[in-house]
């Protein structure tokens, strides 16, 4: 809560902390507002729009890759790795290309995002008997970049003065054109995708201890698997089309969140939702604020996920796994 | 429920892979309480053979009756409450804790969507008091021993509260100590729970510990099942495996000790 009244303060247009809480109040109570007209503007048509989206995005992004992870049993997949980014990114490339109204964009790059999950898994179940969690992965890097040619095809053949920079700068993860509009289609798909994975919490467990186990103990797992798969990347998807490809949080978020509190799903996805809206949230907040010119979020986060990821695989005490 | 009909009777049970039966037209019977040991070398198709019996893989042919009734078209959940397994590799590779992974067996007695009841959470309690590893249930299930791990996992077919035990090499990674007392704790669940076991080995010895039957399979077909002391014979160990073993006795009539021949000369 703190970390979202600072995000919505700071700013090219600085709110003093007193002055946001004596607006909330004076909203909620349906007093006159204590703020100026443009600041009023600032605050409901920019920041807030701007705040939720990363808060979604955020929890998004490393509740999917926690679901993956556990789904494939795999600690080193998350969306982009597994190639579910770029397939939506592709799928929702399509939808600027074709100049498709906001809600097609979303739909096909839901589109994408199951396409690309589903050739990367095929890939894997068909090259079985050697390092599952190796191919697995190099199917994801494979495919995402199969994904990422088809993007470059679709910018290369894209209208170079009105389309060509929205797909670039958008591609490059940033949270700056957020509006309201966005924040109708991103939440309800991730009030969905989270619903779905915090019902199913118990399930997926047991989906970590293999198939066939998984099977002996009782759990349909075909039908779970499917709909874990959709529901994570609904939400990718979701966050994808609202914000570009923003690499890392649902790799090292989860990653980490496991290493906290153990791998109990439980568990899991709430500390997963919590670190991984506030990480980037606060990314966001940085990029923003930081320079003159707005830093694109993608951009920071793998400036910072890099090197996490690697303290994490260098010298995690359970490394017995990976 | 058919009146005495025995608790599992596979019939002419053929099992195997797509293009690659293992096994032809094998048929036994075990009974409530009763314990039946599976003898048979590398690559025969006991793993097989259980899987197909739980359901995991598709039978080749022939059926698997529970209490007379066909187990053909039953839900995952019908046979994970009918059938406890424990895998010979199994636990996955995540760093639950032993009460974690205990706790997982409850899975078919709820809904997909419920959390572990308190009945659940007795039940598994229950099952790791009984295996006795009530000291390990708060350790990381990737840190304990490989003895302690198997017992975990029987703690966990044991919280399932299943009907029918199947223990795929059970005593395969353990010690000596650890072996004889899964073994222990398995023929005390088949008498005092009227639990019906069935397990693979590679120990013939282990057969007369633990068995009231044993079943060998040789050439991918059953070659004899019957009381360890009648079937685990020298003739039966040189057709199953291929070595010439002496099968000698001991103090009691129930147990004797399985010696290759070569040792003795």
């Amino acid at each position: 809560m703190l970390l979202l009244a600072t995000a919505i303060s700071l700013g090219p247009y600085q709110l003093a902390p007193g002055d946001l809480l004596a607006f909330l109040i004076a909203k909620a109570t349906g007093a006159a507002s204590p703020l100026s007209a443009p600041a009023e503007a600032v605050v409901l048509r920019i920041r807030l729009p701007r705040v939720f989206a990363a808060t979604a995005v955020g929890a998004a992004l490393a509740s999917s890759g926690a679901a993956y992870q556990s789904l494939f049993r795999n600690p080193l997949v998350s969306p982009d790795i597994l190639g579910v980014s770029a397939g939506a990114a592709f799928g929702a490339v399509v939808g600027i290309f074709l100049s498709l109204p906001v809600l097609a964009i979303e739909v096909a790059a839901f589109a994408g995002g199951i396409a690309a999950v589903t050739i990367v898994y095929g890939i894997a179940t068909a090259i079985r008997g050697r390092d599952a969690a190796l191919i697995l992965v190099l199917a994801g890097v494979v495919i995402g970049a199969l994904f990422g040619a088809g993007v470059g095809l679709l910018k290369y053949l894209a209208d170079p003065y009105n389309q060509l920079p929205a797909i670039t700068f958008w591609l490059l993860g940033s949270l700056a054109a957020a509006n309201l509009r966005d924040l109708t289609s991103l939440l309800p798909a991730v009030a969905i995708g989270l619903m779905l994975l915090a019902l199913l919490r118990w399930r997926i467990d047991v989906m970590t201890l293999g198939d066939e186990e998984a099977a002996a103990l009782g759990v349909n797992t075909r039908l779970l698997r499917v709909v874990v798969i959709a529901a994570a990347t609904l939400m990718t998807s979701a966050a994808v089309a609202a914000s570009g490809i923003i690499g890392w949080v649902g790799l090292v978020v989860p990653h980490l969140a496991r290493l906290l509190i153990g791998p109990a799903f439980t568990r899991l996805l709430p500390v997963s939702v919590l670190f991984g809206a506030g990480y980037l949230l606060a990314v966001d907040t940085v990029a923003r604020t930081l320079g003159t010119v707005e830093l694109p979020l993608g951009v920071l986060t793998a400036v910072i996920g890099t090197p996490v990821f690697l303290w994490l695989l260098a010298f995690s005490r359970r490394a017995a796994w990976s | 429920m058919v009146l005495n009909e025995p608790r599992l009777r596979i019939e002419d049970l053929s099992y195997g892979y797509p293009g690659n039966v293992v096994g032809r037209h094998v048929s036994f019977s075990v009974g409530a309480g009763e314990v039946l040991c599976l003898l048979g070398r590398n690559g025969e198709g006991k793993s097989t053979l259980f899987k197909t019996i739980l359901g995991l893989l598709p039978p080749r042919a022939g059926v698997v009756r529970v209490d007379g009734g066909l187990t053909t078209g039953w839900s995952v959940r019908r046979r994970a409450l009918t059938f406890g397994y424990v895998p010979q590799t199994g636990g996955g590779a995540f760093p639950f804790t032993v009460a974690e992974l205990v706790l997982m067996g409850r899975t078919a007695h709820r809904g997909p969507f419920s959390a572990p009841s308190i009945a659940d959470r007795r039940a598994a309690d229950e099952a790791i008091a009984t295996l006795g590893i009530g000291h390990l249930a708060q350790r990381e299930w990737l840190r304990v021993s490989g003895g302690e791990r198997q017992l975990a996992l029987v703690a966990r077919a044991l919280a399932q509260e299943p009907r029918i035990l199947v223990l795929d090499e059970p005593t395969a990674s353990l010690d000596f100590g650890n072996q004889v007392r899964v073994l222990e704790a398995i023929r005390s669940l088949a008498e005092s729970r009227g639990l019906t076991v069935l397990l693979s080995t590679h120990h013939p010895e282990q057969a007369f510990a633990c068995a009231d039957r044993v079943a060998v399979l040789a050439g991918g077909e059953l070659l004899e099942i019957g009381p360890p002391v009648e079937v685990i014979t020298s003739d039966t160990l040189r057709r199953c495996y291929a070595v010439e073993v002496a099968v000698l006795p001991v103090a009691n009539d129930r147990h004797r000790v399985c010696v290759p021949r070569s040792y003795l000369s």
